[in-house]
């Protein structure tokens, strides 16, 4: 089956032609890039997403500390690693790469400080 | 009264490159005003991915990306204060500003670099009926609430513009645990990124209605609903499509301003297509010495793009600092066939050909288009574009032939070569 | 008990308060809202009219004349913005110049000074250079002013609370009845209080209120107008106020500067049911718009800040029901519409005085006549500034961008008697919010401000009272 998939590497958005109709040897055209072909892939067979979100830190100059996934995670843990993130509460100072949440829902990667804050 | 060769108003991503760039330049006397209590500006809330990509190779955040530059000018003791806010810059140059610590402080400057941004659009400019109490927010004043300050603005949303800022904040209102019920866009199209619908929208089944308004909004003391209705091609909303959707809250994304008060101060003169000043290749403005760059010059697509323009106002005011002359003669470049407008505005007639690069915009959604610049009606670049969009900067590169080209031409003209492409 | 309750907090009830304070009497105001002038007070036309258009021998006319030479020194004594700008009423038609003939009349007769007609567009646009081509005459009023209204009635409240008067707010009237001494009050929320005297200056309840009283039954219509708030960088557009000289095609809208330096134009007028309706809608709003253009063709819409709608107490009859009513000590002050506003301060002396000799009160050794308004950074020079922010760093803070206020001045709103407890009345006691940006950057900063004075949680901030919540949940 071929159908039409829009490319969110990046802020190109490269409009994808995938064809899927062999599992094992997934057609991919309209990307820019090799990035194009290993997103429509990951999209079919386990799409993921990069997962941003802020957390409560004390004892600093402000009230919250951007975070991220340190790579994109399966898209069904999304709303998941949210509500881990929830329970966390951190104390300044914090630094960008500290991890925030090891491991997030069992899938192998971390939620990380996107954000430097001084301890007061 | 103080004296400083460079100041920068603003600390955000404009300045900070900017900044950079003049002490790369040589410059050692820049002093960054920043009005809120830390660098980075707008950056520090839009804690999203997707920056970052031309300038470092790399997808970042936006504080990332914010702290990559703070780190580059706290590398160089680049002088800066923060939560002092400026108030008044004359054409003389002369700074005013104000802070709980140093009071009320005069600088006079030798160059003056504009990098304050922009604000949004608020409710009462698009003229939406209804309502006054609370829930209506511009899409930039609840991402502040909920990323900076810790709090959902509310629970049951709609957003007005599929703006970038609008989707990534349907995504962002959903991931809060609020209920985003639409996306209602006044054009055919969006303006935002197509990653940021699939990803903001379709990821989460948050329906986009192109071509439909709020006409009205509900509620007393806070908002409990909002009419939509089709618009037709005037853009008129059509009575008969009218619906009514539940909501505590309207999230409105409908553009941008630049933020030109300051500029108008110092007598400034402002392209009334961008909101930003006019400004020659060095983005200089018609006021000697005094410089725009970043979304107080024109509203851009890219904080990447916002970076690289900023260096060059760095670098540029660097050299007026030095006194490298600049004639008063300009070509005013012309934009027609559905280009809107086009940064740099005016070219110098000087003998200084260096590479250069255009940003402009089209009016309008073309398919199978040539950009093309003429000088003295000739052909100089034309570069082919399977679609071009309001929502999408152009930029093109010109060489320094091609400048020299276009320098010593009597006309300058950035049009789009529509119909077929041969 | 009280000597005196009075209901309503518009410029009004707050107006009284002032000058019955003057007097040794145990004075309370009760208001249904968060604040006071949150009705008809805080949206309306702010002008103070010559005294033209009333009809000769009524209380409107007497009282808009006396009203109107009060300004000078009311505004000065009271530190509230007010300016004499002169309005023109502009003819459109050399048939209808007689229309202006007979508005110059009127004035002569409800005493109106230095009002002239001049004739032919030249004339015109040497007063009013951005005025139609179309205007063939004026009347010309000198005394015509404009005010701000909301600030004017602030400041009667704070100096009446200064001098004593207890202000009471949440505090919806239920009932009025009669009772030995005077009258009991009853309040939505359970609380009650007597009073010799009662002053309803409700607004559009007043008829509500008179008719838990009286057998003469009130009947007040809330007529809606819908205005238009123009940026102040088209401010140049028109100097006086601007009104148009009413036809059978009707009455017109006006346009004028406000003492910010703002255009308004407006108001349209829709008899509505609801009294609590100020919403605005689209076809008034245009309409409004549309009409304004008339008066001043380069009005353009890109100009546009805000739009904003307010309810007029419109009384069968025509003409304002002020005084005692045949329930001795029950004074109403009812069908306050325009030129309600230019009427206030000679109303409010008017029942103060009544009031004092029905109770025999007698003056207060020392009454603070004086105000003074929060300091406004913006208008002030580079060496005042300099100095209020050595005396508090907090003026040195900028918080709304777009009309320069500091948080020195939000901080003194919500710290000075009856200071404000919500957004909407940090706004109109300093104008933070009421720029370009319609508070898009400042919400969040004074939204903070206010938890920390009021020690409240940022939860709990409302934009106007009620449940008005800004915010409604934490994040985390």
């Amino acid at each position: 089956m071929s159908r039409e998939m829009i490319c969110i590497n990046c802020p190109m958005g490269c409009r994808l032609t995938v064809d899927d109709s062999d599992k094992n040897n997934i057609q991919v055209s309209g990307n820019t890039c090799p990035r194009g072909v290993t997103y429509a892939v990951n999209e079919i067979t386990a799409p993921k997403r990069m997962v941003t979100g802020s957390v409560a830190v004390e004892g600093g100059a402000v009230a919250m500390v951007s975070v991220k996934t340190r790579e994109a995670i399966p898209k069904e843990l999304i709303f998941d690693s949210l509500e881990q993130l929830k329970s966390v509460k951190l104390t300044a100072p914090v630094h960008i790469g500290d991890i925030v949440v090891s491991n997030v829902c069992g899938c192998g990667v971390d939620f990380i400080a996107t954000k430097n804050v001084e301890a007061l | 009264m103080k004296k400083v060769n460079l100041v920068i108003v603003g600390g955000g991503p404009a300045g900070l490159a900017a900044a950079k760039a003049a002490y790369d330049a040589g410059e050692r006397d820049i002093l960054i005003l920043e009005r809120e209590a830390e660098l980075g500006g707008i950056l520090n809330q839009c804690i999203h991915n997707g920056f970052g990509l031309h300038t470092f190779k790399e997808e970042l955040t936006g504080p990332e990306y914010a702290a990559r530059y703070i780190e580059e000018v706290k590398k160089r003791n680049i002088c800066y204060k923060l939560e002092a806010t400026v108030i008044d810059v004359s054409k003389d140059k002369v700074v005013t500003y104000v802070s709980a610590t140093d009071g009320l402080v005069q600088i006079q400057s030798k160059a003056l670099i504009l990098a304050c941004g922009c604000r949004e659009r608020p409710r009462g400019a698009i003229n939406i009926a209804g309502m006054r109490g609370a829930g209506v927010f511009s899409a930039g004043t609840a991402q502040k609430l909920v990323n900076i300050d810790g709090y959902l603005p509310g629970k049951e949303v709609v957003i007005l513009g599929s703006g970038d800022i609008g989707l990534i904040m349907a995504r962002r209102m959903t991931f809060e645990g609020a209920h985003v019920k639409a996306v209602v866009e006044l054009m055919p199209y969006s303006s935002g990124l197509n990653r940021n619908i699939v990803q903001c929208l379709n990821d989460f089944n948050i329906p986009l209605y192109f071509s439909h308004t709020v006409v009205d909004i509900k509620g007393g003391d806070r908002v409990e609903g909002v009419v939509i209705a089709q618009v037709d091609d005037k853009l008129q909303p059509i009575k008969s499509t009218e619906r009514l959707i539940e909501c505590d809250t309207l999230l409105l994304s409908v553009g941008l301003l630049p933020e030109n008060e300051l500029a108008k101060d110092a007598d400034v003169v402002l392209s009334p297509t961008t909101g930003g000043a006019v400004v020659d290749e060095n983005l200089m403005t018609n006021v000697d010495g005094v410089f725009e760059c970043g979304n107080v010059l024109h509203v851009h697509d890219l904080v990447d793009f916002v970076s690289a323009e900023s260096e060059n106002a760095g670098k540029s005011a660097v050299d007026y600092i030095n006194g490298i002359q600049l004639t008063k003669d300009k070509n005013v470049i012309v934009c027609t066939n559905g280009v809107r407008y086009c940064v740099p505005t005016v070219l110098n007639k000087d003998e200084i050909y260096a590479e250069q690069s255009f940003k402009m915009r089209v009016a309008n959604v073309f398919k199978k288009v040539e950009l093309a610049v003429f000088a003295d009606g000739v052909k100089v670049y034309g570069r082919k574009r399977p679609v071009v969009a309001p929502g999408e900067m152009e930029n093109i590169k010109l060489t320094a032939e091609q400048m020299k080209v276009l320098k010593q031409a009597k006309t300058v003209e950035i049009t789009l070569i529509k119909g077929e492409n041969k | 008990m009280k000597d005196v309750i009075i209901i309503g907090g518009g410029v009004i009830g707050c107006g009284i308060a002032r000058e019955l304070a003057r007097y040794t009497a145990d004075i309370m105001l009760l208001e249904r809202g968060n604040d006071v002038s949150v009705g008809t007070s805080k949206a309306n036309s702010g002008i103070v009219h010559g005294g033209f258009d009333a009809k000769p021998n009524t209380l409107k006319a007497k009282y808009n004349v006396l009203g109107n030479a009060m300004f000078d020194s009311l505004s000065a004594e009271l530190d509230f913005p007010f300016r004499r700008n002169g309005s023109m009423v502009l003819c459109f038609d050399e048939k209808h110049m007689d229309g202006l003939t007979e508005l110059y009349n009127r004035g002569v007769a409800n005493g109106v000074k230095d009002m002239y007609i001049i004739k032919g567009n030249a004339e015109i646009k040497k007063l009013e250079p951005h005025v139609t081509d179309a205007a063939v005459g004026a009347l010309v009023v000198p005394t015509g002013g404009i005010v701000s209204p909301y600030e004017m009635t602030v400041a009667y409240a704070e100096n009446a609370a200064v001098n004593g008067v207890e202000f009471r707010f949440l505090s919806q009237v239920t009932s009025v009845t009669r009772d030995k001494g005077g009258f009991t009050v009853s309040c939505a929320d359970g609380y009650c209080e007597h009073a010799k005297v009662v002053i309803n200056a409700a607004g559009v309840y007043a008829d509500v209120i008179n008719n838990m009283v009286c057998d003469e039954k009130l009947h007040i219509t809330a007529r809606k107008g819908d205005y238009v708030l123009m940026d102040k960088t088209c401010g140049y557009l028109a100097d006086h106020t601007l009104f148009q000289l009413p036809t059978k095609m009707g009455k017109g809208v006006l346009v004028t500067p406000t003492t910010h330096g703002n255009i308004l134009v407006g108001p349209t007028a829709t008899d509505v049911e609801d009294k609590d309706n100020v919403n605005t809608t689209a076809g008034e709003l245009n309409d409004a718009f549309v009409k304004a253009v008339v008066t001043v063709p380069s009005l353009s819409r890109r100009n546009i800040i805000t739009q904003f709608s307010g309810l007029r107490a419109h009384l069968d009859g025509d003409d304002f029901v002020i005084g005692e009513s045949s329930v001795a000590g029950f004074y109403n002050v009812a069908g306050i519409e325009s030129p309600g506003l230019s009427c206030a301060p000679a109303i409010a002396v008017d029942i103060a005085e009544s009031v004092a000799a029905k109770l025999g009160l007698a003056k207060k050794s020392f009454f603070e006549a004086k105000r003074k308004g929060i300091p406004q950074f913006s208008k002030l020079s580079n060496t005042e500034r300099e100095k209020l922010i050595d005396q508090n760093p907090l003026y040195g803070k900028i918080v709304c961008r777009c009309e320069v206020v500091t948080e020195g001045e939000i901080v003194d709103s919500i710290r000075r008697p009856v200071g404000a407890k919500d957004l909407d009345g940090v706004k109109r006691r300093t104008r933070a919010g009421m720029g370009r940006c319609q508070a898009g950057f400042c919400t969040p900063r004074i939204m903070e401000i206010i938890s920390r004075e009021l020690g409240c949680d940022m939860q709990e901030v409302t934009k106007r009272g009620g449940v008005s919540n800004v915010v409604v949940g934490k994040t985390k």
